[in-house]
């Protein structure tokens, strides 16, 4: 069928089942959005910022685990974008960005709004393309989807020409992609696999690692099983909150420099750790000579290339989570021992008991860690939590009882402030049955902060909880910690007001300062049909605990702060 | 953990810009490159990229795993029994003595490649390290100019 470029990518978007793209339009790419206005296969959404619409992408890919569509032009459209797609690349979320580009003709002339899109998106993302011939986008758009959701999902930029939008074509969507030079692995190798269950037969102190990688390939119900099975203990990265489930016994907690207690330590004493898409990142392994000394390790990964890339591994095996655990439960069943473990298991509750995690709850003032409990008792399994970056971001991790994956959404690898609201109109659009929150800061908010006006005209009530503390809070905890309280540019007492602020884009503001307040306001912001600003002042100087000192060993945590 | 020389060729899609997604992989995770060449593969629509490098086993195992990871990349050899070759051309001016340098070209799988009225081209295509005392030995006939060029490695 003979169509413009500007057609076929509207074919081939519907052709991959897109219902939402989240964009903005410009110059560069108009023939598109022409095409858009003519066709009715799928929404979009006016984002009221590029970097806010791969977020929105992003979030929407995250919580429905599809991929996420969104699109820009060129030159600072496509700019505004990188941070977008950055996150998500650090992530490993399967996103298509399509860009506009200028005229060929023009490539290379520093045209208006021209920018080497591809040269820029080159280390932040899976892979690129600038189309340079009608003939080839078809075979593209469809390898553009492909390379985003296989092997470990990353997103991909489709950068393309104004003339090759305008041309015409014959558009013949492929059913099938045929990429030679990129075949990944999913089965995971039978040796290995036998060799890691033997070890884990033999182990004393085995610990299970989960990573964002259980999530993204859809493993949670197998680790379950493989955890019932084994009665081997777990802990969480900050990537996989929400797999094992809150209520599970074998869960130890959170992971990392501010994992808690018995979590960071079984980390430290374990014999054998079983690392399940999870990459060793700094944040979670502390100083690397002292993290899990005594243990042997297995790492799968679908990424061979995170394998052995910061420790040495034992039992490296490069597969899919889920196929690897379906080889692996079968070999364990009539084999393994769950007593085996129980000392273990007793030594870890043990230090539970001794430090866990915990708080100093007040009645004079709001604590941050009271309000993510409430909502977490409040709504519980039917929120999907977005957050920001920062100490809320901790505390949420923390704190609300996570349930099932995909119910905890935030930007862990780059750790992009202004993530949590985009990304939660596009949780809340992809998932519309269930109540949407962004727990944020008064630092974060303001950075994607036109989305209000995107919310409400979408009518997509989405509840942004600012836990208010003036402060850059993270930034500021270290200054208190380790540059003697110095606070160069963190005191952000000069604040906007959040409630007008909501109100004057066609939301909700609400000022809460006492605990029955916030009680009222989120009871009223869940009824409410709209996007709201929930402005929840709290303890200035809360400090999230425990902390691993960067670059310090794991087992030694900072597990409460005197103030000298 | 030792640093050691490594000669890697991978073997790419010959499309437009990748090789800024190899020489910006071996930039953005901080790789060394000691030499870099790229050609077609004849008869196919690959390039072969032969690069020489140098870490520790755990950064030359990343270099391997990260080239593969790239899309455009069908695989990657990490030699260790090749035949490696480099190339150099060296300008003299046409007062030294075409004999000499022709007889050192020879020792060193090379010879004169053109001789004009001011200056003689030599040429030799050895294994690096003799190309250097190649290099060294023709200092004493006043080399106007010396390019060299990078390393090809074949599998035995």
């Amino acid at each position: 069928m003979k169509m413009s470029g500007a057609q076929m990518v509207c074919e081939a978007l519907i052709a991959e089942g897109v219902t939402t793209v989240f964009g903005y339009p410009g110059g560069a790419i108009m023939n598109v959005y022409d095409a858009i206005y003519k066709q009715n296969g799928f929404e979009h959404i006016l984002n009221r910022h590029e970097q806010a619409a791969v977020h929105a992408a992003d979030g929407y890919a995250r919580a429905t685990g599809k991929v996420g569509v969104a699109m820009v032009t060129s030159g600072p459209g496509f700019t505004n974008a990188v941070t977008g797609l950055a996150t998500a690349y650090m992530d490993s979320i399967p996103l298509v960005v399509i860009s506009g580009q200028v005229p060929l003709s023009l490539i290379g002339t520093d045209g208006f709004q021209e920018v080497d899109a591809v040269g820029i998106s080159r280390p932040c993302t899976k892979h690129n393309y600038l189309v340079d011939s009608i003939e080839d986008l078809p075979r593209i758009l469809k390898e553009a989807f492909y390379i985003a959701n296989s092997g470990r999902p990353g997103p991909v930029l489709v950068d393309i020409p104004k003339d090759i939008t305008a041309e015409y074509g014959i558009f013949n969507y492929p059913s099938e992609v045929n990429i030679p030079t990129y075949r990944p692995s999913y089965k995971g190798n039978d040796r290995q696999i036998k060799k890691a269950v033997e070890a884990m037969l033999e182990a004393k102190k085995p610990l299970l690692y989960l990573g964002g990688g259980v999530v993204l390939g859809n493993a949670s119900d197998l680790v379950r099983e493989f955890t019932k099975l084994t009665q081997i203990p777990a802990v969480e990265t900050l990537m996989a909150r929400g797999v094992m489930g809150n209520e599970n016994p074998l869960l130890l907690g959170m992971i990392g420099m501010h994992g808690n207690y018995s979590s960071n330590m079984a980390m430290s004493e374990a014999d054998l750790i079983i690392s399940l898409g999870a990459r060793f990142d700094d944040r979670v392994t502390g100083k690397l000579s002292e993290f899990a000394k005594y243990a042997q390790i297995i790492h799968v990964d679908i990424d061979p290339a995170n394998i052995g890339k910061l420790v040495d591994v034992d039992f490296p095996i490069v597969g899919d989570v889920s196929e690897v655990l379906h080889k692996m439960i079968p070999l364990l069943v009539g084999t393994v021992n769950p007593d085996r473990y129980q000392a273990w298991r007793e030594i870890l509750a043990r230090y539970n008991e001794l430090h866990p995690l915990s708080y100093n709850d007040s009645d004079e003032v709001i604590k941050p860690q009271w309000v993510i409990e409430r909502i977490g008792k409040t709504l519980g399994e039917n929120a999907i939590i977005t957050s920001d970056v920062g100490q809320h971001q901790m505390w949420a991790a923390q704190f609300y009882p996570f349930d099932r994956p995909r119910q905890w959404i935030n930007s862990g690898g780059l750790g992009t402030m202004g993530f949590g609201f985009p990304a939660a109109l596009g949780a809340k659009r992809g998932i519309p049955e269930k109540t949407v929150i962004n727990i944020t800061g008064d630092g974060s908010i303001l950075m994607n902060m036109q989305e209000l006006v995107t919310a409400a005209e979408y009518k997509i009530p989405v509840i942004n909880v600012i836990l208010n503390n003036q402060f850059l809070g993270m930034v500021r905890q270290w200054q208190t910690f380790f540059y003697e309280k110095r606070y160069s540019e963190t005191d952000l007492s000069f604040q906007p007001n959040f409630k007008a602020l909501a109100e004057a884009c066609g939301g909700i503001g609400y000022d809460v300062t006492t605990k029955k307040e916030f009680d009222d306001a989120l009871k009223d912001a869940i009824k409410q049909d709209k996007v709201c600003f929930m402005n929840v002042a709290v303890n200035r100087f809360e400090n999230v605990l425990p902390m691993v000192p960067a670059g310090g060993a794991l087992y030694n945590m900072l597990l409460e702060h005197k103030d000298k | 953990m030792q640093e050691v020389r490594r000669v890697i060729s991978a073997i790419v899609m010959n499309e437009s810009s990748v090789l800024a997604r190899v020489s910006g992989l071996f930039a953005g995770r901080g790789y060394n490159i000691e030499s870099l060449t790229v050609a077609p593969i004849p008869n196919s629509d690959l390039s072969r990229i032969t690069i020489v490098t140098k870490g520790n086993q755990r950064i030359i195992e990343q270099i391997i795993k990260q080239l593969n990871k790239l899309i455009s990349t069908l695989k990657v050899i990490e030699h260790e029994e090749m035949v490696e070759k480099e190339m150099v051309l060296i300008k003299f001016p046409a007062s030294e003595h075409l004999g000499d340098i022709q007889a050192l070209c020879h020792t060193y799988n090379g010879g004169i490649v053109n001789a004009g009225e001011n200056m003689i081209i030599a040429m030799a295509a050895d294994e690096s390290k003799r190309i250097e005392h190649f290099i060294e030995a023709s200092q004493r006939y006043n080399p106007l100019e010396i390019v060299r060029g990078g390393i090809v490695a074949i599998e035995r």
